[in-house]
């Protein structure tokens, strides 16, 4: 936390996007996450992500449940709309907002403890009814508001500060959701930004579930030697399977991509995701090849990152329970309630 | 990129760009500092050490540093640099027992000065109080040079030139006055000085030799006319009066003669607005009473009826200006009578020796201007020195001060017989300025208030006597706003490799996006990859060493860094932190310093 803001000074060549406005306009308040926490770079890159995309602040909601990771939202998009949630509770309160309101953009942050322990019922059904949002999973494998208690996502043999080792198997946020049959998942590092903006973009523009698993190290519970949530061990054993750029729909592909080992893939609105294969044989469509990938790649140690799976053709939430195009909220009070005799018209129709 | 030196002493000198741009260094920020701290009189004494006039300085500087002030890239306005150390000479204490002080014996070296412009005196300042015996001689009966003959009382009252001259003149210098020296050969010849500094300005103002010129009487050269009226010899002049030229000397010119009854006074100019010599503030201030500048006119006649001058002749211009901004010859598209009564030209000055012959050993070259070296200021004849205009021409106070440091350095070495051309290096001191967590010693945060406005006495009332100060110095409350402006640009944002983990915090803080970690590269090709592109390249770009973790190199661009510490603040290892760069300067009384412990160590 510092004492002064963020001054409202900017670099004269600093661009706009097509809205007209700046970077800084997605800014939110300043920070109290300890200096250093990977938490704040989700933060920058979420910010650069819905810049470039030109999203209409007013058009996006940020939901949050409890953690380091879900104060953020406070430090993005001081113009949009948002829920601080309870504990792991973000999931349906992010369903309800949605089933009201279809016409925004959700963007979820949540953490791994707030996610894969408390929350892991809640994460693991809003998986299942493909609701159309972002969530963002800051991952740094413990929960560290509570000062850095191991997370579900603590592997074996990771030591704490001061304590004894971890022996509990831990949950893989990016596994349990192929499982489920999540429609966008992708993991990324807050430490490297180039690979990070995109997989945002992508994932804002996904119509359907997105998660994305970000390791980002808590610099101040787990940043440590024998930590395997640090910043040097991501580094050290960071492997990019694919890249993934996304292209927005007013824009050709021209980037001189390598015939064969690239694969574009429409998105619903027309903007495309490109993917540059890394690891030749790999298949994003595939959920049986992504799951198997994943566990060789789990054993051999490695931290697989990148657009690991997608899925354009399951519907969201709305397509499921055939609800109506136009968002409820936009519908009159009057016509959205017909009124208690209506419902006792109803109620006698079942009776 | 190689990894940035920065214990070089230039590296964080040059990121202080006011003190960088100053000729004589002046620690600008340090002194604007102690301003906003209510320590006024150590604000004077701080500028003293290097400026040796804040009073006059802070009034009339031509403020070199201004221009170079690091607001004016990140706003408009650069910080009121100049007015401020007027705030610091307007509410200074006593400061007479703060000043150096002669020793009670001399060190028996006898130097003289000639001429007691700023140039001179700057020199006696520093020679005095290592025990020379200074001897000034001034063709004039008084002190000052220009500052006293030509730059109006209306712009700097005579009581601040007096003080200022006075301090240093009263540590025991003998100054002779209403004694020009007439032969150098002369002076030289009695051997009765150890050295010789020459500081004569540039005293001869420029002619203008078109038909008409010497046939009538109303014709005046600038510097000269600015004389007789500081002299109060000329009272008057004529209610239309042409100005021919467009430097400073011109708007003094101008405003003088509004000030002796002229009521349409015209400033003639060669070319377009952007080719003007005089400063943008001077021309704001005359255009400020209602002088006309008029473009695109070339003198060509004095028209003369009766014996009695009626007006001028003159060309008009178009010129061509091509897209790198340069001007051509021009064509004359026409011509034009402008009536007047009086006629002040100004346009420019030269050197002028007369009274230096040339066959004792001092070259000069093909402008009369005497071969001078620019490090220490001695000409071709060992033992005399020169300083301000005499040296390279007429530039302004602060060159002259800062010429007289150097001189009275080379000075202080050959009565030594030390070599003039090693000289004590500068150096650089950094100390953090961290005082907590989140608490730095000095005020970081961004001011976003415009640059303050000076206050002028009124317009009716300035007009009705010649020594009217027009500006007013700042009001309690413009200063303070005014020294928040500052960016404290010699606190330096200073970087340690081997402690940086790559979170990003500083990258993503940075208000003014000057930070990038990237593969290191040539510098071309780096400026183009940062953050927000490097487009300025008089300004630095700060690369360290490889990271730790990918090899990669922090990138500063500081050009537009605004020094608010969030960095350091966001950064968890410390690896950058705040720290002010004391730039030191060495002095004459630095160099006796070492000659006295090497004598002594010489038993
Ligand atoms: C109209 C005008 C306005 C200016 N305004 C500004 C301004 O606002 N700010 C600024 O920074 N600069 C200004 N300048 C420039 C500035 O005044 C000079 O650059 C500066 O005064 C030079 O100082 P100096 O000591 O070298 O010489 P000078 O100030 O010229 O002093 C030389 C002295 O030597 C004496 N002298 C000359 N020959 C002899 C001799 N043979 N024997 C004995 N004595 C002799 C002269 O009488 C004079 O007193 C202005 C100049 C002019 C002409
Ligand atoms: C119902 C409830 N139970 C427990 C807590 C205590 N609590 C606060 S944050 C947190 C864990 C947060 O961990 P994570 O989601 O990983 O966030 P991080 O701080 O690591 O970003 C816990 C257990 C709480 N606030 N509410
Ligand atoms: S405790 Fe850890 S997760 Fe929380 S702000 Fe500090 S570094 Fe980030
Ligand atoms: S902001 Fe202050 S320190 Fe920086 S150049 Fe301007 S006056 Fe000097
Ligand atoms: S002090 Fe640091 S954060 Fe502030 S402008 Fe300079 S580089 Fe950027
Ligand atoms: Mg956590």
């Amino acid at each position: 936390m510092s004492y002064i803001a963020k001054p409202k000074v900017s670099h004269p060549s600093v661009p706009r996007n097509e809205l007209g406005l700046f970077k800084r306009d997605y800014e939110g308040v300043v920070s109290t996450l300890c200096a250093g926490c990977g938490h704040d770079s989700v933060t920058a890159a979420i910010i650069q992500a819905v810049f470039e995309l030109g999203i209409e602040p007013h058009k996006l909601c940020k939901m949050s449940g409890i953690g380091c990771s879900s104060k953020t939202p406070a430090y993005f998009l001081s113009q949009s709309h948002g829920f601080n949630s309870v504990h792991g509770r973000m999931p349906s309160v992010t369903t309800g907002a949605n089933a009201a309101n279809s016409d925004l953009t959700y963007i979820g942050v949540s953490g791994d403890g707030d996610s894969l322990s408390i929350g892991m019922g809640q994460f693991a059904h809003v998986i299942r009814r493909n609701l159309d949002m972002c969530y963002i999973m800051e991952n740094n494998g413990v929960y560290g508001l509570t000062k850095g208690q191991y997370s579900a996502t603590a592997d074996v043999g990771t030591t704490a500060k001061k304590g004894p080792a971890n022996k509990q198997m831990p949950i893989d946020p990016v596994s349990i959701a192929i499982g489920l049959g999540a429609t966008y998942i992708a993991r990324g590092f807050s430490g490297a930004k180039e690979q990070l903006v995109p997989l945002i973009k992508g994932a804002i523009m996904h119509k359907g579930f997105a998660l994305l698993d970000v390791i980002s190290p808590c610099v101040t519970f787990n940043d440590h030697e024998g930590s395997t949530k640090s910043y040097a061990h991501t580094r050290e054993h960071f492997h990019q399977v694919i890249n993934a750029d996304f292209v927005p729909p007013s824009e050709e592909i021209v980037a001189a991509y390598e015939e064969g080992n690239t694969m574009p893939i429409r998105l619903h609105d027309g903007s495309k995701i490109v993917f540059r294969r890394v690891d030749k044989d790999y298949d994003p469509t595939s959920r049986a090849a992504a799951f198997t990938f994943l566990r060789d790649s789990v054993n051999a140690g490695e931290i697989i990152t990148g657009l690991l799976y997608i899925d354009e053709e399951t519907g969201d939430m709305h397509d499921l329970s055939g609800s109506i195009e136009t968002p409820l909220s936009k519908i009159p009070y009057e016509e959205l309630n017909p009124g208690a005799e209506e419902l006792a018209n109803l109620m006698d129709r079942y009776r | 990129m190689n990894s940035t030196d920065t214990s070089h002493p230039d590296y964080f000198h040059k990121v202080v760009d006011c003190q960088w741009a100053c000729p004589a260094h002046t620690d600008v920020p340090g002194y604007i500092r102690l301003i906003a701290q209510g320590q006024f009189t150590e604000a004077y004494m701080l500028n003293r050490h290097s400026n040796i006039f804040p009073g006059i300085l802070g009034r009339v500087c031509d403020r070199p540093c201004e221009p170079a002030c690091r607001r004016g890239r990140v706003e408009d306005k650069p910080v009121a640099i100049c007015r401020l150390k007027r705030v610091a000479a307007d509410h200074r204490d006593d400061i007479t027992d703060l000043l150096p002080q002669a020793p009670a014996k001399t060190n028996g070296k006898k130097i003289a000065l000639i001429g007691a412009g700023c140039a001179s005196l700057s020199v006696a300042n520093d020679l005095l109080p290592l025990g020379y015996e200074i001897t000034i001689f001034e063709a004039l009966d008084t002190t000052g040079g220009l500052m006293r003959t030509n730059i109006p009382q209306f712009r700097l009252p005579p009581k601040v030139l007096d003080e200022e001259i006075n301090y240093i003149i009263d540590m025991g210098a003998d100054l002779k006055t209403s004694h020009r020296i007439e032969s150098m050969k002369d002076l030289l010849a009695g051997n009765d000085y150890d050295a010789v500094f020459v500081g004569t300005g540039a005293p001869r103002g420029k002619e203008l030799k078109l038909p008409g010129r010497y046939d009538a009487d109303n014709i005046y050269i600038g510097i000269d006319w600015l004389e007789s009226v500081a002299f109060e010899h000329v009272k008057e002049i004529g209610k239309k009066v042409l100005i021919i030229g467009v430097g400073n000397t011109a708007m003094d010119c101008c405003r003088s003669s509004l000030r002796l009854g002229a009521t349409d006074v015209k400033v003639m100019a060669r070319k377009p607005r952007e080719f003007f010599k005089a400063s943008a503030w001077e021309l704001e201030d005359a255009e400020e009473e209602n002088i006309e500048i008029i473009v695109n006119h070339s003198p060509k006649e004095f028209v003369i009826e009766k014996g009695k001058l009626v007006g001028m002749l003159f060309e008009q211009m178009e010129y061509d200006i091509d897209e790198k901004g340069r001007i051509d010859r021009g064509k004359v598209i026409g011509e034009v009578t402008i009536p007047c009564d009086d006629v002040i030209l100004a346009i420019g000055q030269n050197n002028a020796f007369p009274w230096i012959e040339r066959d004792i050993g001092i070259e000069f070259d093909e402008w009369e201007c005497p071969v001078v070296d620019e490090t220490t200021m001695m000409c071709s004849r060992d033992g005399i020195f020169f300083g301000g205009d005499s040296a390279f021409g007429p530039k302004n106070i602060i060159w002259a001060v800062a010429h007289g440091h150097e001189a009275a350095i080379s000075i202080h070495k050959y009565c030594n017989g030390e070599s003039l051309q090693e000289r004590l290096p500068r150096g650089v001191n950094l100390v953090s300025q961290k005082m907590g967590l989140h608490e730095w010693s000095f005020s970081n945060d961004y001011d976003a208030v415009s640059r303050r406005l000076m206050p002028h006495v009124d317009l009716l009332e300035r007009f009705k006597k010649i020594d009217i100060e027009v500006e007013l110095g700042f009001t309690a409350e413009q200063a303070v706003e005014e020294v928040e402006r500052c960016l404290n640009c010699d606190i330096q944002t200073v970087f340690t490799a081997k402690l940086c983990i790559e979170c990003d915090a500083c990258i993503d803080i940075c208000p003014v996006d000057c930070l990038t970690m990237t593969e290191s590269g040539d510098e071309d090709d780096l400026r183009r990859r940062l953050t927000a592109p490097a487009e300025n390249k008089e300004q630095d770009l700060y690369v360290s060493a490889a990271l730790p973790q990918t090899g990669r190199v922090m990138v500063k661009d500081e050009d537009l860094c605004v020094h608010c510490s969030l960095c350091a603040e966001r950064c968890p290892t410390g690896a950058w932190d705040m720290q002010k760069s004391e730039i030191s300067i060495p002095y004459a009384k630095d160099e006796a310093a070492l000659t006295a412990s090497r004598l002594a160590a010489r038993g």
